[in-house]
C-alpha cells in the first residue's frame, strides 16, 4: 500500500512540476479568482463591487502566513489522526475515543 | 472558486444564501447525531475537516498558465455524506473570508452553494454509484473527489455568468468565458485531488476499518 501511495504522490508533483516547465517564463500564473473579477469588469465595465472585505491581510507575506497556517492546522490534524490510528493498530487496540470524557 | 467580496449583485447574494441555509441546518444536525450516536468518529470527522483545510490553502499551477486550488470535499461527503461535508465547506470558507479576504461575507452563500453543496452532492452520488456497480472503492473514491471539485468550479462559473451575461452572447457567452478561466484550469488540479484523496482512503483502509465500518452502515440506513 505504502508503494502505491509513493507513486500515487509522484503523480501529484508531476501533475503541478509539468505546468511550471511547459510554460516557463511566459505564463504569469495569476489566481484564477482574480481572472475572474478582471473578466466581470470587461463584461459590465459599470459595475462596482457593494462591499469590502472587513479585514485585508495588510501585505503578500502576511497573507502567505495566513495561508500557511491553514495549511499547517489541516496537515497537522491529519497527521495527529493517522499517528494515533497507527500506534492503535500496532498496539493491537482497537479504534476508541476517550475524548468524550 | 471564491466569488470575491462584493462581486455578486445583492440579489443573487440573498438568493444564493437562502438556498444554502437549509443544506447547512441539515448538516449541522445530522453531525450532532453522527457524534452523538457514535463518538467514535468524532477524530475522523475532524480530519475530514483538516483534508478539506490542507487542500483548500494549496494553490497549485495549472496547464492553463495560471493557478486555482483544489477543495478537499470529497473525502468527507464519501465518508459522512454530503450535508455535514457542507458544514465543514462553511467554516473554510468563513475563515477565508474573515482572515484572507478570499471570498466574501456576501458571497458566502454562494460560494457554499458551490463548494459546499454542489461538488460534495456530485461526489457522494458518484462514490455511492460507483460502488453500487462494483468497481471498487478506489475508483470510487477517485472518480468522487475529481468530480466533486470540477462539478464546484463548474458552479461557480455558473453563478457569475447568470450574475453577469455577455451583453452580446447572454448567459452561455459569458459561462463560457467563466468556465474557460475556472474549469479548464482545474482539470489538473482536480485529477491531484483525486490522487490525493485515494492516498488518505488507502490510509484510513489500512488503520480505521472500525470507523469505515460505522460509517457505511451509517450511510446505507440515511443520506
Amino acid at each position: 500500500m505504502m508503494k502505491r501511495n509513493l507513486w500515487l504522490l509522484l503523480a501529484v508533483i508531476a501533475l503541478a512540476v509539468g505546468p511550471l516547465v511547459y510554460h516557463g517564463k511566459d505564463a504569469e500564473f495569476a489566481g484564477s479568482d482574480n481572472q475572474a473579477e478582471q473578466a466581470i469588469t470587461a463584461l459590465d465595465p459599470d459595475y462596482k463591487p457593494w462591499a469590502a472585505p472587513l479585514w485585508e491581510p495588510p501585505s503578500g507575506e502576511i497573507e502567505s502566513l495566513l495561508f500557511a497556517l491553514q495549511a499547517a492546522i489541516g496537515a497537522g490534524l491529519l497527521g495527529y489522526y493517522f499517528g494515533r490510528r497507527r500506534g492503535l493498530a500496532e498496539a493491537g487496540g482497537k479504534p476508541q475515543d476517550h475524548a468524550a470524557h | 472558486m471564491h466569488i470575491m467580496e462584493g462581486y455578486l449583485p445583492a440579489g443573487h447574494c440573498i438568493g444564493w444564501a437562502a438556498a444554502s441555509a437549509p443544506f447547512v441546518i441539515v448538516g449541522l444536525r445530522r453531525i450532532t447525531r453522527v457524534v452523538r450516536e457514535h463518538p467514535q468518529v468524532k477524530m475522523l470527522l475532524a480530519a475530514s475537516g483538516a483534508y478539506v483545510f490542507v487542500l483548500s490553502a494549496l494553490k497549485l499551477p495549472s496547464v492553463t498558465g495560471s493557478c486555482s486550488h483544489p477543495t478537499g470535499t470529497g473525502l468527507a461527503a464519501s465518508l459522512f455524506g454530503p450535508t455535514v461535508t457542507t458544514v465543514l465547506s462553511a467554516i473554510v470558507l468563513l475563515f477565508q473570508a474573515l482572515l484572507l479576504a478570499h471570498g466574501g461575507l456576501t458571497t458566502l452563500g454562494a460560494n457554499i452553494f458551490s463548494m459546499g453543496i454542489v461538488g460534495p452532492f456530485v461526489a457522494y452520488g458518484l462514490y455511492r454509484g460507483i460502488q453500487a456497480i462494483g468497481l471498487g472503492s478506489a475508483i470510487a473514491i477517485f472518480t468522487a473527489a475529481t468530480l466533486g471539485d470540477l462539478a464546484t468550479y463548474v458552479t461557480t462559473s455558473f453563478q457569475l455568468a447568470i450574475a453577469f451575461p455577455d451583453p452580446a452572447s447572454g448567459i452561455v457567452g459569458a459561462a463560457v468565458k467563466f468556465l474557460g478561466i475556472f474549469a479548464v484550469t482545474q482539470v489538473p488540479l482536480a485529477i491531484s485531488e483525486g490522487l490525493l484523496t485515494v492516498v488518505v482512503w488507502n490510509l484510513l483502509s489500512k488503520y480505521s476499518k472500525g470507523e469505515l465500518a460505522i460509517l457505511s452502515n451509517l450511510s446505507r440506513k440515511a443520506a
